[in-house]
């Protein structure tokens, strides 16, 4: 036809007037950036300490066993789902790694790789009946959270009489373990975790699967609009799957860092966390509803949440105050994330 | 043209139980052209898409691509025999950006084992220049589909087809739930694929964006053929009349016609 179609197809000064405001705004990680500077801000100027190197060190260190269970947790928000299990699965992983090889003698790396295989058969069972049912994943992950969280407890006491696996350090094997989850490094007089590493590199791994990868594209079309994504070909259900193993993947490498750490776990580890995984990716930018968020905000949100809980106690302040701040903090980027959608998914129909 | 057409439609008929959906319905798409199938709701405009779309199969009659009979046993034969179907939703995400969209499902990767990755640039320089082929100005292949407006995504949606391969396009009401101009916009579209040589099915109950891009048309009415006319044959005046029942608007145009009558003597 004639070549006057494509100034007729749309007004076009008002497409670049509002691309440039919408582009900013639909980074989801912007909001938590603008987080992370005023709260770094507030706290260092309120406190020489949390300047320093080793309070630096001191507020990534929660910051970053946090960080990389909410990169996870993002990934499956993006996905359109939650895991309520995530925390107690860190547990779970840790605890039959702990009583295989402190009360029944089983080979170390033998014991690593049973537990890694069970969480992640606990992973694929949650979405496997997710995607059957078709049920929110919501009340299926509630489920396995309670009864994870009666196995825990139940068998912890039933096999060591306490409500805690104890002597890890003593197992063969420790000193490799210990080197891989819970070495320090140590930077400017003060010593980083290892898990600080981890955490990177988990963030630049779920960043780059996310935006680079096919499975990134499928994950964006899974939360997005599943159907319209069967229908051009994308594989939902192993997307659903894989994301729900990842999670449980995460929980295994976070949960093996803590038995490393302290040498011994109590039967209620990571009870609760779940809820903290899921307000530091929403923090992050992610969607509740699916289909929009980032990697590399949820483990800002992350950050966030490390530096405001250490960042009180350096202020010297209340430690009761935390959670206030923490609902806060939530409550704005719930708001700030529903604007957004509203703007992306506003058609000019 | 060419001696056979892209598709050929034979007396297809279709029954659902004791309800006929669709009985003796002929016509055919030439590369090319377009035909334009026209009815009101429930004439049998879904089931003659979903046949051609390999969703369901003819109880009698057959289809012939290139002269040769054929049976579509799935969407997936279908859009490998070059016939792809843009369904009024679309099958996109609105979250997503036009790019993602436009190869979801298909994302072509470059690297090797666990360094393969979604092959971005090329992605992103498709998808731009698929739109301009089809004369749709996109400033920016990354913003999301949600932000375009309905007649840009429905053009998206037929540059995908296009770009997939598609010799045969079946677009279901594309133009029904559009305002005059974005209407307007999708009609462009369906010409500039008529002109790229694509054959193009275009269902719609509204004579009036059937008319101008139409070579045939095909009028169904409670699931018969009223008739298949080339464009030569018929005028839009007759096919308003046709489409809306002809003696029926009459009867139509009477009845509402005595209603301020009877109120004044009353």
């Amino acid at each position: 036809m004639s070549t006057g179609t494509a100034t007729a197809a749309g007004p076009d000064e008002r497409l670049a007037r509002v691309g440039l405001l919408k582009r900013l705004l639909l980074k989801p990680e912007l909001g938590a950036s603008i987080g992370a500077v005023l709260v770094f801000v507030f706290f260092a100027a309120l406190s020489d300490v949390f300047r320093s190197a080793s309070g630096v060190a001191n507020w990534l260190d929660p910051a970053s066993t946090l960080g990389i269970m909410a990169v996870a947790v993002a990934l499956l928000m993006i996905g359109g789902h939650f895991d309520l299990s995530a925390g107690v699965q860190t547990g779970t992983a840790a605890i039959t790694s702990g009583l295989l090889t402190t009360y029944y003698g089983v080979n170390t790396w033998a014991a690593l790789l049973i537990s890694l295989a069970l969480v992640l058969a606990i992973g694929f069972v949650n979405g496997y009946l997710v995607v059957r049912t078709g049920l929110p994943s919501f009340i299926i992950t509630l489920g396995t959270f309670l009864m994870l969280q009666g196995l825990n407890l139940g068998i912890t006491k039933l096999v060591t009489n306490t409500v805690q696996v104890n002597n890890f350090n003593k197992i063969i094997g420790y000193d490799v373990l210990h080197a891989v989850f819970a070495s320090e490094i140590t930077i400017g007089g003060a010593s980083f975790q290892i898990a600080i590493l981890w955490w990177v590199v988990a963030t630049i791994l779920g960043s780059w699967l996310l935006l680079r990868t096919r499975f990134g594209n499928w994950i964006f079309a899974t939360g997005g609009d599943p159907n319209a994504g069967r229908n051009v070909g994308v594989p939902v259900a192993r997307t659903t799957i894989s994301l729900f193993m990842i999670t449980s993947f995460a929980a295994w490498f976070v949960g093996t860092t803590q038995i490393v750490r302290l040498t011994s776990i109590q039967a209620q580890a990571g009870f609760g966390q779940e809820l903290i995984y899921i307000v530091a990716a929403v923090i992050g930018g992610c969607l509740l509803t699916g289909g929009f968020g980032s990697a590399i905000g949820a483990s800002i949100g992350a950050l966030i949440f490390g530096m405001t809980s250490q960042g009180i106690v350096y202020a010297g302040w209340d430690a009761d105050w935390f959670k206030f701040f923490l609902g806060a903090m939530l409550l704005l980027a719930v708001l700030a994330n529903q604007y957004i959608r509203r703007f992306a998914e506003l058609s000019r129909r | 043209m060419s001696d056979s057409p892209l598709l050929e439609i034979r007396d297809v008929s279709k029954t659902f139980g004791s309800v006929i959906s669709l009985s003796g319905v002929s016509t055919t798409v030439r590369a090319g052209q377009v035909t334009c199938v026209l009815g009101d709701n429930g004439a049998g405009k879904s089931t003659l898409i979903k046949i051609l779309s390999g969703v369901h199969q003819p109880d009698g009659g057959e289809l012939l691509i290139d002269g040769n009979p054929v049976r579509l046993g799935s969407p997936r034969e279908a859009l490998d025999a070059g016939i792809a179907t843009v369904y009024q939703d679309l099958a996109m995400v609105p979250l997503m950006a036009i790019w993602r969209n436009f190869f979801l499902g298909s994302e072509p990767t470059k690297g090797w084992g666990p360094f393969r990755r979604f092959d971005r640039a090329t992605a992103i320089e498709t998808t731009r220049r698929e739109l301009a082929d089809m004369g749709i100005d996109i400033r920016d292949p990354d913003q999301p589909v949600g932000t375009l407006s309905g007649g840009e995504r429905q053009s998206v949606a037929i540059a995908r087809a296009v770009h997939f391969g598609a010799r045969l396009l079946i677009l279901d009401e594309p133009t029904s739930a559009l305002g005059v101009k974005q209407a307007g916009v999708v009609l462009r579209y369906i010409a500039r694929a008529r002109d790229r040589g694509l054959g193009v099915v275009f269902i719609t109950h509204n004579p009036h964006h059937a008319y101008p891009v139409g070579d045939r048309f095909l009028l169904l009415n409670r699931g018969k053929s009223l008739g298949d006319f080339a464009k030569s044959e018929l005028s839009l005046a007759e096919l308003t009349r046709m489409m809306a029942g002809g003696a029926e608007l009459d009867q139509l145009a009477h009845e509402l016609d005595r209603n301020p009558a009877g109120k004044a003597t009353s």
